[in-house]
């Protein structure tokens, strides 16, 4: 409690109601965790640009986008979902749940056209949003933590995967989605594209919007936005559910880029999310974070393992310096809270 | 001033804005209210004591809409009214001010005023969910300056303030909203001497405004301070009304919270 703080208030004192400046939300925005983030990433960007030739050509960079679209479209989820305090460790058996509903419903359909794959994208986002609709259920009515629920539903999404496929692959993808996966425009990848529109979509909406605002406000006070006559059980289903529809989304485009159904490839997948959002400046505890923060959280990573292979060092080690830049970041966060709680 | 608790009309013929009567409330074999009677008047602090265990809270959850009370009647203006959830209680212009600072750190100033109640944007991007921080920006720092409460920042989250300036949030939020009852629920019990008296001046300024109050506080000090009406609870009853004209002491107070004065107030029992 600081007395004297207030003492020495002059009660006519009335700053905030002039409009913000450009300098005061410069700062502002220059004392967040996603800018010293952007540093570190413009930073590493300039190295490899330097010690390799390889690095900033149009084949790298497009490949560095190319690899993180998934995880990109992925991690706008689990911004959302963690924003409001919760996790979601089931995404990337969801994605392969997803991915084999697809593939199964365009193989048993048999033609090869936009309409096949307008079919298998239905598919793939029901399966999504099935999945993301139980998890909200256990969380919001039945009061399961997030951490199980989703740890429970990561087993039986991809039990289920395996019994739907009898433990192989499905390779039967139409080649209208891999013409779509694979084109591109003014040498922009479609992929690419789509995550850049989702991503932006998840930006506006998370911060322009009320039911952005909803996300902040369950992740930061549940019980005083139960007060406030929040209903926080529904937003948490909302939540849920668009983890979910998110994971369908990326399972249509892994689909159409691998031609497979990649049932062993998304086991990192939710800890890669959660990695990138904490990178990200996106607090543990809820309450805040933005989606540019899981942008750059999404590129630290895949700069730096790109820039080492690149560099002819193992790739691995960008395992490493993650898991220790991920601890330091949290350590941050956690820093800056305690001060501001004092 | 003890007031006679027979006659309603003693209050200069003024009919209460908040009014309960014969209020029960059991959980299970706990008979938490056995039939209390409150009543709060516009433009007047009504503030409502009693010991630990007294029910003040059940009361309070009560005719804020928290709890559904096993019998009795609450009127609002004089009309009958039944709230099944807080939403209802808001809809009839009662706001609660709860004592452990119902803010969300993580947001600036005016996104907590307008929490639950956010305002849209007019036409198609309204239908679509976009908010209209202007304008709740624009009402918040109006509302602020009308209790003359100064906030370093409207910017930041609120968990930059101070614990006094996160509380006059929380008020100013409740008076924005509230058009008949504020309740306030040891609205000073986490803050120093200076906030604590800087929080009493803000509430008599909204009682200027002309709302009811309802003040629940331990701090007998602070209820003689502000408190036009004194309620008393003890297990589960109304056991005095004192009107706060100088006349009234601590020992007055406290003496009738603990049923010292247990023989005057044999009357009110019954």
């Amino acid at each position: 409690m600081s007395i004297p703080d207030t003492a020495v208030e002059p009660v006519t004192y009335m700053a905030g109601a002039a409009a913000p400046t450009t300098g005061k939300k410069l700062r502002a925005a220059m004392n967040s965790s996603p800018f010293y983030m952007l540093l570190i990433l413009i930073v590493l960007v300039g190295f490899f640009s330097y010690v390799s030739p390889n690095f900033a050509t149009t084949f790298n960079v497009r490949n560095v986008f190319l690899d993180a679209s998934t995880l990109m479209i992925l991690a706008i989820g689990m911004t959302y979902v963690m924003i409001s305090g919760g996790f979601d460790l089931s995404i990337g058996s969801v994605l392969v749940f997803s991915g084999v509903l697809a593939a199964k419903t365009m193989e048993w359909i048999g033609t090869d056209n936009a309409m096949t794959v307008g079919a298998g994208l239905l598919a793939a986002l029901v399966g999504g949003l099935a999945w993301g609709l139980f998890n909200g259920f256990c969380i919001s009515r039945l009061r399961v933590s997030a951490l199980i629920t989703t740890l429970g539903s990561m087993g039986s999404a991809l039990g289920l995967s395996y019994l739907l496929t009898g433990g192989s692959d499905v390779r039967t993808v139409p080649n209208t989605l891999i013409k779509i996966s694979t084109g591109s425009f003014f040498n922009v990848p479609y992929l690419v594209i789509i995550t850049v529109v989702f991503t932006i979509i998840g930006m506006v909406w998370l911060h322009m919007t009320r039911f952005g605002r909803h996300t902040y406000i369950v992740g930061s006070n549940p019980e005083a936005a139960r007060r406030a006559g929040i209903n926080v059980g529904n937003h948490q289903m909302r939540l849920y559910a668009l983890s979910g529809l998110l994971a369908g989304v990326a399972a249509m485009l892994s689909l159409g880029r691998f031609a497979t159904t990649t049932l062993e490839g998304h086991g990192n997948d939710p800890l890669d999310a959660i990695t990138a959002v904490v990178l990200g400046g996106t607090s543990l505890v809820g309450g805040s974070g933005t989606i540019i923060g899981t942008v750059i959280g999404v590129f630290i990573p895949a700069v730096l393992s790109n820039g080492f292979i690149i560099m002819g060092i193992a790739p691995f080690w960008q395992m490493v310096v993650i898991g220790f830049v991920v601890i330091a970041a949290v350590y941050a966060d956690q820093i800056k809270r305690s001060r501001r709680a004092a | 001033m003890r007031q006679d608790m027979g006659a309603s009309g003693v209050r200069q013929g003024n009919a209460p804005i908040l009014e309960a009567r014969g209020i029960v409330k059991h959980f299970g074999h706990v008979q938490a209210l056995q039939g209390v009677d409150f009543e709060a008047h516009a433009g007047e602090i009504t503030a409502m004591i009693g010991d630990n265990g007294a029910g003040k809270s059940t009361l309070v959850k009560i005719l804020s809409g928290v709890f559904k009370p096993t019998s009795g009647t609450i009127f609002v203006n004089g009309r009958e009214v039944s709230f099944s959830s807080p939403a209802d209680a808001h809809a009839q212009g009662l706001e609660t001010v709860y004592q452990d600072l119902s803010v969300a750190q993580d947001l600036s100033p005016a996104a907590n005023m307008f929490m639950g109640r956010e305002k849209k944007l007019p036409g198609l991007l309204g239908k679509l969910g976009f908010l209209d921080n202007v304008t709740m920006r624009r009402d918040s720092v109006a509302a602020f300056e009308r209790l003359k409460v100064s906030l370093k920042d409207m910017e930041t989250p609120i968990s930059s303030l101070s614990g006094g300036q996160r509380q006059s949030v929380a008020i100013c939020r409740s008076i924005m909203w509230a058009k008949s009852v504020v309740f306030m629920d040891e609205p000073t019990a986490a803050l120093g001497v200076l906030q604590t008296a800087r929080t009493l001046e803000l509430i008599r300024r909204i009682r200027d405004t002309g709302v009811a109050i309802v003040l629940i506080s331990h701090n007998m000090r602070d209820v003689l301070e502000v408190a036009d009406v004194v309620e008393v609870l003890r297990l589960g009853r109304r056991i005095a009304r004192y009107k706060n004209d100088g006349t009234t002491s601590v020992q007055d107070l406290v003496g009738a919270m603990t049923g010292a004065l247990d023989p005057v107030a044999e009357e009110f029992a019954a």
